[in-house]
């Protein structure tokens, strides 16, 4: 009894923490902040920019061609230069970071559903369904996942529901491999074996003592897993089997402008930096969250700030 | 002892950062201790006792470890802020260290030949067939049959007893004049643990050692100590020869950790014998684990129980004693169907249990409960305690109405001792022996008869075992249960267990009346199981005198 | 260990068996191919011809069992682009990415464990702030960008490296450097955080308490502990290697076999996509039972479940 005094306090602390505490230690690392600000920038560019530029990316102006970036000759549209038909980059690059992250987050939310599903179903019957999924999850996983997304993508025909799918089967087995172990480890903790004792049912033991153990862990690794998504996206669109004319990605913007490399390298160059400053965005902030997740290490972000006082 | 000490502790101040801030380890901590002699540290967990030890040896990351004041001197001298190279030769060679956990102390990829040889060629001692020379005898002092094999041989192969005696063998060999233990016994069975012990009093004897022990457990303490600290959040409550700190302790928490030694002369005789039809009759239970074979491996088979039968009356307490791997918790888990028997039967009140249907089982689990070893991880971190109390309620839906259960979550919060407002917390707020009485609340919820405790309270600090065990002696009067009381250590269930099953290997050894198998056991290895527990050293000497 | 082997092989074997008849059936998907190999004016009966000379008129199934029939005498096919047994040419092709990738893997690795043993050693420090910059920057960076920016900063601006081919040491350090870019982002960060977990573990206490210095206790006490996950990220970042060899292959116009597999894919050569197919694949077999046998080779424990 005596040693309630001593951890009620702290672990009220704790519980109070919530999404401000997470904040409040983020600000303290520099990178990690710059990294949340370009994302959210990004974001907000996203969903809300496509009704702000209207017609500016369909509209060539034959003034502006081949524009150069940092001129503001044609008006801050331009700032980052033109393409050959003198379309503001600027502007495209606000529409592609919708198309690029919709792209990614839908495939993303398709493989975290459908591999977390068969996941779930792997760990907990362990029976001949759980067997064929790993089977099948090895065929998927013994072979490089560009390759497979290009030979599925040249069968099925290039598309964005296409290309969503393709992302999403590649990515599956992480996901599914992840929730399995998960599930095979939970499923042997204690308060399992005491929801089994107390005769629970096997969905309360999947969707009140199972699921909820595993979901973080799935939600953590879609959010790691996002830049990654992005990438082979890009890689896709840039080889020409991704998303086609006239919608368009970053990944698909750098194929183009490599045509013009010699005379105009501002048009495969921004889009380019663009994925590159997403995805490490991404990652900076999944390596500072590894951090503050774990309890050995999180004393490290605290360090940080008083280093600065 | 007129001389100076060997080591000095004094003041020693260290804090650790953690994720929620500053914390403070030990709190002005001052000890010492001369050649030949062994001071304890005795504390329960998170008193600090373990961090004086690690300062000592310089083991302290820092960051996060930070320490704030204080001086260790060896010899006179300050170690503190020694330079890193001297600081760095007095460890292995003068001071050295075993730990709690040997498999996780010894490195896993290399053997234990070159780890020991390590020791020699680090200090410029010896190298090469020289050092394994060494090594070799090091290995037969410290009782590892066929060393010369054994030297090739990796940390996982050897028995957790055996890796302790490795790891002594790596403090001792190049002949230190200061061991600390820190709680070198606590991984290992009873009866591993006296060997332990013993072979640490005969180094002691032959080298001089000064020795700093470390440790929660009481028994051990009295067992090894010449002097004793009591270590309690950080600070030291009390200091002095053993034997007065453990016969007149004069702090209110000394003398509250000194009430939790069972004591051997008095045993409190229950009214009757249990009477009446049994509830559970186990007949020649047994199971064999077909164990999966591992990356390289075939498929082995390990029978775990073998031929196992008892009867568990109504109102009766079954102590359940064995060591590791004799198949106790095995019982527990059949019993409940959280494993399938290979054989024999179960009967509850006339049912066999491994042949009840769904309807039956479930009927089943109201009346037979189970109380878990771990009470850190046999709640769901998730849920509160409302809901974990709760849960079979909702499980059972016609136990009780919903617009009742707020009152007897309450209700049953008080039975274990708890307050109604701990409801809305979660577990990771209490304290272990605050969880198991949430567990026990569980239990109870749904009304049982029986409940199955698989060492429910091994995982709590000794005043805190005794609390829970006069908690369940509370509740079995008050609601008539009847229990099987799974636990490895004998003397814990002497004032508690009707009658004992001893097991050993997955067999019952023996079986009798509590007072009559503690007074006249007919089994050598019940009578190493009772007499395991270690008998304080102030005895001893008198034995030897006399 | 042999009986281990066996198994892992026989697992493998239904994997690869599977993908090729996943490939098989997607790649007859794609649509006819005598519209890619034959003149725009060609009429109905050439086409027709041209079909029935390659045997794409018959039924699915029909064509899958002769091909699973030619597979056992050795006989892959004929690659329609070019004219010439399919699996000749992709063993052209293979060699030349697998010299590329072998290289790039292997510095990598060395740099990766170098680099990541040291940040771990000092977390927080600048070398560490450092190393952890540049190996998220490495791993989040598109390759095929770095490659175009790379061949107009290296080839076009300054002249330095030619922008494509084989043939001189020089034409192989971008495709090679670009390569290399993903395998040690992510190797760095995964020996960092290794190293880190396995120095805070117990065992290097003991090494401590015995007096051995830091840096025998960084390379020797914690190095081979730290490299037992980064040998399994290795072996699945060995096999995406393919991934940046598409990519890198087409860029620089390397002749390998990511490029190869490119072109049959496009060009609807279908005995070629499945010899290219089936050589990654067999490699990539090979490649995961030698990571489990280094990692056998590593971890006693592994070893020693053969008892």
């Amino acid at each position: 009894m005596s040693t309630l005094s001593l951890q009620t306090p702290d672990a009220e602390k704790r519980t109070a923490s919530g999404p401000a505490r997470i904040f409040r230690l983020l600000l303290r690392d520099p990178l990690a902040t710059l990294a949340f600000a370009f994302l959210v920038v990004v974001v907000v560019c996203a969903v809300a920019g496509p009704f702000l530029i209207g017609d500016l990316i369909e509209k060539p102006n034959f003034r502006a061609r081949n524009m150069p970036p940092f001129s503001l000759e044609q008006g801050f549209a331009y700032i980052l230069g033109a393409d050959t038909l003198g379309r503001s980059l600027l502007a495209r690059l606000v529409v592609g970071a919708r198309n690029t992250l919709g792209i990614a987050t839908a495939a993303v939310l398709c493989s975290l559903v459908i591999g977390g599903t068969l996941g779930l179903i792997a760990g907990y019957s362990r029976g001949a369904l759980g067997n064929l999924i790993m089977r099948a999850t090895d065929i998927v996983m013994s072979f490089p996942s560009l390759l497979l997304a290009l030979v599925v993508l040249f069968s099925l025909g290039p598309s964005v529901p296409n290309l969503v799918l393709v992302l999403a089967i590649t990515r599956i087995p992480i996901y599914l491999r992840t929730t399995r172990a998960e599930v095979l480890e939970v499923r042997e903790r204690m308060f399992v074996s005491a929801a089994v004792a107390l005769g629970a049912s096997h969905s309360r033991l999947i969707f009140r003592h199972i699921a909820p153990m595993v979901i973080p862990t799935l939600l953590t690794i879609g959010a790691i897993d996002f830049a990654t998504v992005v990438l082979a996206e890009s890689s896709l669109s840039f080889l020409g089997l991704g998303i086609q004319s006239p919608q368009f990605t970053w990944g698909s913007m750098v194929a183009t402008g490599r045509g013009y490399l010699a005379n105009a390298w501002w048009v495969a160059f921004w889009p380019g930096l663009m994925i590159l400053l997403t995805t490490l965005s991404l990652n900076i902030l999944s390596n500072w969250w590894r951090t503050y997740s774990d309890p050995q290490q999180r004393w490290r972000l605290e360090l940080a700030r008083r280093h600065r006082k | 002892m007129s001389t100076a000490p060997i080591l000095a502790v004094e003041n020693l101040t260290v804090d650790f950062l953690s994720g929620d801030g500053r914390f403070r380890a030990t709190d002005g901590v001052s000890f010492h201790v001369h050649e030949g002699e062994t001071l304890v540290i005795l504390g329960e967990s998170g008193s600090g006792k373990s961090v004086s030890a690690s300062a000592i040896m310089g083991l302290i990351d820092t960051p996060p470890g930070e320490i704030v004041s204080g001086r260790i001197r060896y010899r006179g001298e300050d170690i503190v802020d020694m330079p890193a190279e001297r600081r760095r030769d007095l460890n292995g060679r003068r001071i050295a260290i075993i730990f709690q956990d040997p498999l996780a102390h010894l490195n896993p990829v290399y053997t234990v030949g070159w780890q020991l040889a390590e020791v020699f060629s680090v200090h410029g001692i010896a190298g090469g067939e020289e050092a394994r020379r060494r090594s070799i005898d090091i290995l037969r002092r410290v009782g590892i049959p066929d060393p010369e094999t054994r030297m090739d041989w990796y940390p996982h192969q050897f028995s957790g007893g055996q890796r302790q005696r490795i790891m002594i063998g790596m403090a001792i060999a190049l002949g230190p004049e200061i061991l600390i233990a820190d709680e070198p016994t606590t991984a290992l069975d009873v009866s591993v643990q006296a060997q332990i012990l013993e072979l640490l009093k005969k180094l002691q004897r032959e080298e001089g050692l000064a020795i700093v022990m470390i440790t929660h457990d009481l028994e051990v303490a009295a067992n090894m100590a010449d002097r004793i600290v009591v270590m309690n959040s950080g600070k030291i409550v009390e200091e002095g020869p053993a034997r007065e700190v453990f016969t007149a302790p004069k702090h209110a928490y000394t003398q509250r950790l000194m009430s939790a030694l069972p004591d051997h002369d008095e045993h409190k005789e229950r009214a009757d014998e249990a009477e009446g039809a049994p509830v559970l009759e186990v007949r020649n239970l047994t199971k064999i684990y077909q164990l999966s074979p591992g990356m390289f491996g075939k498929k082995k088979a390990l029978q775990a129980l073998d031929n196992v039968s008892f009867v568990l009356r109504p109102g009766e307490t079954l102590g359940i004693v064995g060591e590791s791997g004799s198949g106790k918790s095995t019982v527990a888990r059949l019993l409940l169907r959280l494993a399938e028997a290979t054989a024999g039967t179960a009967l509850y009140r006339g049912r066999n249990i491994f042949e009840m249907d769904r309807r039956e089982l479930l009927a089943f689990r109201r009346r037979v409960q189970m109380v878990f070893q771990d009470p850190y991880s046999s709640m769901n971190p998730r849920m509160n305690v409302f809901s974990i109390i709760s849960e079979p309620w909702c499980i059972h839906g016609d136990i009780l109405e919903k617009p009742r259960w707020e009152d007897r979550v309450a209700e049953l919060l008080e039975l274990v001792g708890l307050r109604p407002e701990h409801a809305r917390r979660f577990p990771h707020q209490f304290s272990g022996g605050q969880r198991q009485r949430i567990a026990i609340a569980r239990a109870l919820a749904c009304d049982p008869e029986v409940l199955v405790c698989d060492e429910a309270v091994s995982a709590l600090d000794v005043s805190i075992q005794m609390q829970i065990i006069s908690l369940l002696a509370d509740l079995r009067d008050r609601l008539g249960l009847a229990y099987i009381f799974i636990t490895h250590d004998l003397p814990i269930v002497r004032n508690f267990a009707d009658r004992i099953l001893v097991m050993k290997s997955g067999r019952v050894v023996e079986e009798g009346m509590t007072e009559a198998l503690f007074r006249n056991p007919r089994e050598d290895y019940t009578r190493m199981l009772i007499q395991a527990a270690p008998k304080p050293k102030w005895d001893q000497a008198q034995a030897m005198a006399s | 260990m042999f009986g281990y082997v066996f198994k892992r092989s026989l697992q493998s074997l239904v994997a690869v068996a599977g993908l090729l008849v996943l490939v098989f059936f997607l790649s007859r998907l794609t649509g006819d191919p005598a519209y890619l190999y034959l003149p725009l004016d060609s009429t109905e009966a050439q086409r027709q011809a041209f079909n029935e000379l390659h045997g794409f008129d018959d039924p699915l199934y029909i064509q899958f069992g002769r091909y699973l029939a030619d597979l056992l005498h050795f006989d892959f096919g004929t690659a329609l682009s070019r004219n010439r047994p399919a699996m000749e040419v992709a063993l052209e092709a293979f060699p030349e990415t697998l010299k590329l990738a072998a290289i790039a893997m292997t510095l990598s690795l060395v740099l990766a464990i170098v680099v990541g043993a040291l940040a771990a050693t000092k977390p927080g420090g600048i070398f560490d702030r450092l190393a952890t910059t540049i190996s998220l920057a490495g791993a989040s960076a598109p390759d095929f960008w770095v490659a175009i920016v790379a061949i107009l900063f290296f080839s076009v601006s300054l002249g330095l490296l030619p922008t494509s081919g084989t043939g001189t040491p020089l034409h192989w350090i971008m495709p090679i450097g670009v390569l290399m870019l993903r395998p040690f982002g992510l190797l760095t960060q995964v020996v960092r955080g290794s190293m880190m977990g396995v120095l805070t573990s117990p065992y290097i206490k003991t090494a401590q308490a015995k007096g051995v210095r830091r840096t025998k206790i960084v390379f020797v006490h914690a190095l081979r502990n730290a490299l037992l996950p980064v040998i399994t990220v290795a072996g699945d970042l060995a096999a995406s290697l393919i991934n940046g060899a598409v990519v890198v292959e087409t860029i620089f116009g390397w002749p390998g076999i990511g490029k190869l597999m490119i072109d049959a894919i496009v060009r609807r050569d279908f005995a070629l996509v499945q010899a290219t197919v089936l050589i990654t694949a067999i490699a990539i077999f090979f490649l995961n039972i030698v990571i489990d046998l280094v990692y056998a080779a590593l971890d006693p424990r592994i070893r020693h479940q053969t008892a």
